[in-house]
């Protein structure tokens, strides 16, 4: 048995050219093959890739999809996400854990089944979700979950539960999902009729610098949520230094209520993929890597599908589309649940195949990225939405959208409306017309950015989405004036807790110390000055963690502090006597008084 | 006009901060002309006679005693002024935290390797106060309005804060005052 594992482990180890920087490939197939990373498994593969212990080790237990221990042979996550869990995703984990017989975070006793949580998946427009190995299962109830128990605990594959498929290519041989993509509003951008090669052969009559000039010209701007200029990055890493270049898309759709991507890759494979090649063909790139998440495994093979019949089709390869000296590939990387490598500096790392902690910046990666070389990482909207300029030209792009971000941008709406899914809508869209677009007529609150972005109240909703005013990856969630506003507040930075690398203290401690300090408001042991406490928290959190997670944790602290002020100030009240009410003189005495057995002198009970 | 009152207590402490007070050297006979000493060990007065303007407290809380004369300050004063590492974060005698009571108790008085208690008793007299669950910083327990961090903070660094606030000065420590490694 032994030898047959490291045989397996050598094979892969082997397959990948014993490459280091493709560990991750190698750990998911053991994890995949065998239920968990083992210390012998840690072992031949640190032999195999000529790598010592701790560097797999602490690969193994970065990830979330990775375990050192043995997992169930079939792996049941549900997704705790805040919209989720406002739609039932509580009562269903009842109900498979009764089933089951175990708790969330339980293997069965014959290591058949594990239960665990896990955050957004990526299906906010039909939760609650739960991914069944790599099988997705969404709109759960507790009926349902019951049949999904007695489904896994009989030993069915987990494909078995896909009953009905979704639309489009949900229903695709390769993919087989019971996804809907739930494309509520198209647009001309990226939810339009797309030609494979009509964008990229426009490209290619064009030099380099003519197609980065057009990029340029068109104001395009990262959809991600940060908003760099797209035009401005291919032209810094064109000119950088280094032995080679590389495209990178960022598909690892981790912020919570995000799935526009998941919806673009998809459908509209080939607008991506057209993009991510005039980006390589622009900055002189050979190689191109689609990072996707691991939650997105389901359609891994359907894309790998759609990049070899692209081969086929000249678009990919040697001499693309017939011009002499072009070449481009794309491969997929897979991760492996991990919030913090939707930061580029941690998916960098995390395709090196090192843990997914976040780099210094400077150097940024148009400097020096992947594997030191210089490399764009983009969005996958964004690479879509270069394509579509390359076709359409830039003056059609610019003149959609508002001023300062022009074109159209996808949308992915969840929570309290009656048409949630992905909206491709012109950027400068008021709050208020996207409400009533989405069908919330009862909005209280909207997140917009996910958790790190900002809570709105309807004070703000004649605002706009537009990186000059409300900006946004795409994450739009609508919560009822029902909903309660500290209860929410508390799910996102429980999410931050969670997902924080540890690298950094003000992220690490600082996120913990938010958890305490709400803990206590809610409890009602508040006072004023903790929301001050809550406000000077956040900003040094603001300004002093290493990346973006860190930076933005405590946002939806500081969103709230400042627009749904109430929510808190009627939780919290001033002692007279300068007194903190969270400190509790009769819980600290308590075991002291047992050890003495007698009561206390100083504070008569 | 009286001269405005101080207080000063050392709690959890191990008095360095009290002893970084009397750092001042000379300028004593100044802060004397500057302020009366209210409750103190510097004048050995054991209970309030009067409303303060600041108080000074050393150490945090890691007894029921601690937490009886830290709120009597908290009453008693206007301006409240944690001195020191311990005060704030708990220091040296936090290092407990980790460590349940009774463990605790059991390794000082009948488990520990040096322990000499033949009649195995944990000391309970009434006249000892009990010990919290844990120590606790002293923002934990009141409102506080200053921080002087330090292991001691340095004599310059109180006496700054003290003149600073007495004449309703913004308060401005040089980089050598506030810098510990």
């Amino acid at each position: 048995m032994d030898k047959k594992q490291k045989q397996f482990i050598q094979g892969i180890c082997k397959s990948v050219g014993n490459d280091r920087t493709r560990l991750m490939d190698v750990v998911r197939a053991v994890q995949a093959q065998y239920g968990c990373v083992c210390s012998d498994s840690v072992e031949w593969i640190a032999e195999a890739l000529s790598l010592h212990r701790v560097e797999v080790e602490s690969q193994v237990s970065f990830y979330a999809f990775l375990s050192g221990e043995p997992k169930g042979k079939t792996v049941i996550r549900l997704c705790n996400d805040v919209i989720d869990i406002l739609n039932g995703a509580e009562k269903v984990a009842a109900v498979l854990s009764e089933e089951l017989g175990i708790p969330v975070g339980g293997v069965t006793a014959d290591g058949a089944i594990s239960l665990e949580w896990t955050p957004c998946i990526g299906m906010s427009d039909q939760a609650p979700a739960a991914l069944v190995n790599d099988v997705v299962v969404t709109n759960l109830d507790s009926d349902k979950a019951r049949a999904i128990a007695r489904q896994v605990k009989a030993k069915r594959p987990a494909a078995d539960l896909v009953r009905t498929l979704g639309d489009g290519n949900n229903a695709h041989d390769l993919v087989k999902a019971m996804v809907y993509n739930n494309i509520r509003q198209k647009g001309p951008v990226i939810f339009d009729v797309f030609e494979s090669g009509t964008a990229l052969r426009k490209a290619l009559a064009m030099s380099p610098a003519e197609v980065i000039r057009d990029v340029k010209t068109s104001r395009l701007r990262g959809r991600g949520g940060a908003g760099f200029p797209t035009g401005m990055k291919w032209d810094f890493t064109r000119q950088a230094n280094g032995s080679a270049r590389y495209v990178v898309c960022n598909a690892d759709e981790g912020e919570p209520g995000t799935f526009k991507d998941r919806v673009v890759l998809t459908e509209y494979p080939d607008l991506l993929f057209e993009g991510m090649t005039i980006a390589g063909y622009a900055i002189g790139a050979e190689v191109g890597i689609l990072y996707l998440r691991g939650e997105y495994a389901y359609l891994q093979a359907f894309l790998e599908k759609v990049l070899a019949e692209r081969r086929r089709l000249g678009l990919l390869g040697k001499n693309v589309c017939g011009k002499d000296g072009v070449v481009f590939d794309i491969r997929v990387q897979m991760g492996a649940g991990a919030y913090v490598c939707g930061e580029e500096t941690s998916l960098l790392s995390s395709l090196e195949g090192l843990r997914g902690d976040p780099k210094n910046r400077p150097p940024f990666p148009a400097q020096k990225g992947y594997l030191g070389c210089p490399t764009v990482v983009n969005n996958v909207e964004t690479f879509c939405c270069a394509a579509r300029i390359l076709d359409k030209g830039p003056g059609w792009f610019a003149q959609m959208g508002s001023k300062g971000s022009p074109g159209t941008k996808l949308l992915s709406v969840s929570g309290d409306c009656t048409r949630p899914g992905v909206y491709e809508v012109p950027f400068g869209i008021k709050v208020q017309d996207l409400l009533k677009l989405v069908g919330a007529n009862d909005a209280g609150a909207v997140q917009v950015g996910g958790p790190s972005g900002v809570m709105i109240g309807p004070a703000d909703y004649g605002r706009t989405i537009c990186y000059d005013d409300l900006g946004t990856g795409g994450s739009i969630m609508v919560f009822s004036a029902e909903r309660d506003i500290l209860d929410i507040v508390r799910r996102f930075n429980e999410f931050f807790v969670e997902e924080s690398c540890g690298y950094c203290t003000p992220c690490r401690v600082g996120n913990l110390l938010v958890k305490e300090v709400l803990a206590r408001i809610c409890s009602g042991k508040g006072e004023p000055a903790d929301l001050e406490y809550l406000q000077s928290l956040g900003q040094v959190m603001k300004v002093t963690s290493r990346c973006g997670l860190g930076q933005t944790a405590c946002n939806p602290v500081l969103s709230t502090l400042k627009n749904f002020r109430p929510a808190y100030e009627k939780l919290v009240k001033a002692d007279k006597d300068g007194f903190k009410p969270a400190f509790d003189i009769k819980a600290a005495l308590c075991e002291a008084e047992a050890i003495a057995g007698r009561p206390s002198e100083h504070f008569s009970h | 006009m009286a001269k405005p009152k101080v207080a000063t207590a050392s709690l959890a402490g191990c008095f360095g901060c009290h002893m970084s007070i009397l750092d001042i050297d000379e300028r004593i006979l100044q802060l004397i002309d500057l302020v009366d000493f209210n409750k103190s060990p510097i004048d050995d007065i054991k209970e309030f006679t009067d409303r303060c303007a600041v108080g000074l407290i050393e150490g945090g809380c890691c007894n029921e005693e601690n937490v009886r004369v830290l709120r009597d300050f908290r009453k008693h004063c206007d301006v409240l002024i944690a001195v020191g590492e311990c005060s704030m974060m708990g220091g040296l005698p936090a290092m407990r935290n980790a460590v349940p009571l009774k463990e605790c108790l059991h390794e000082a008085y009948l488990g520990g390797p040096t322990v000499y208690n033949p009649t195995k008793i944990i000391p309970g007299d009434k006249e000892l106060p009990l010990l919290l669950d844990k120590v606790y910083p002293i923002q934990s327990v009141v409102k506080v309005d200053y921080f002087l961090p330090g292991c001691p903070p340095p004599a310059d660094t109180i006496w700054q804060a003290l003149v600073a606030l007495l004449n309703n000065k913004p308060l401005e420590l040089p980089y050598e005052l506030i810098k510990y490694d």
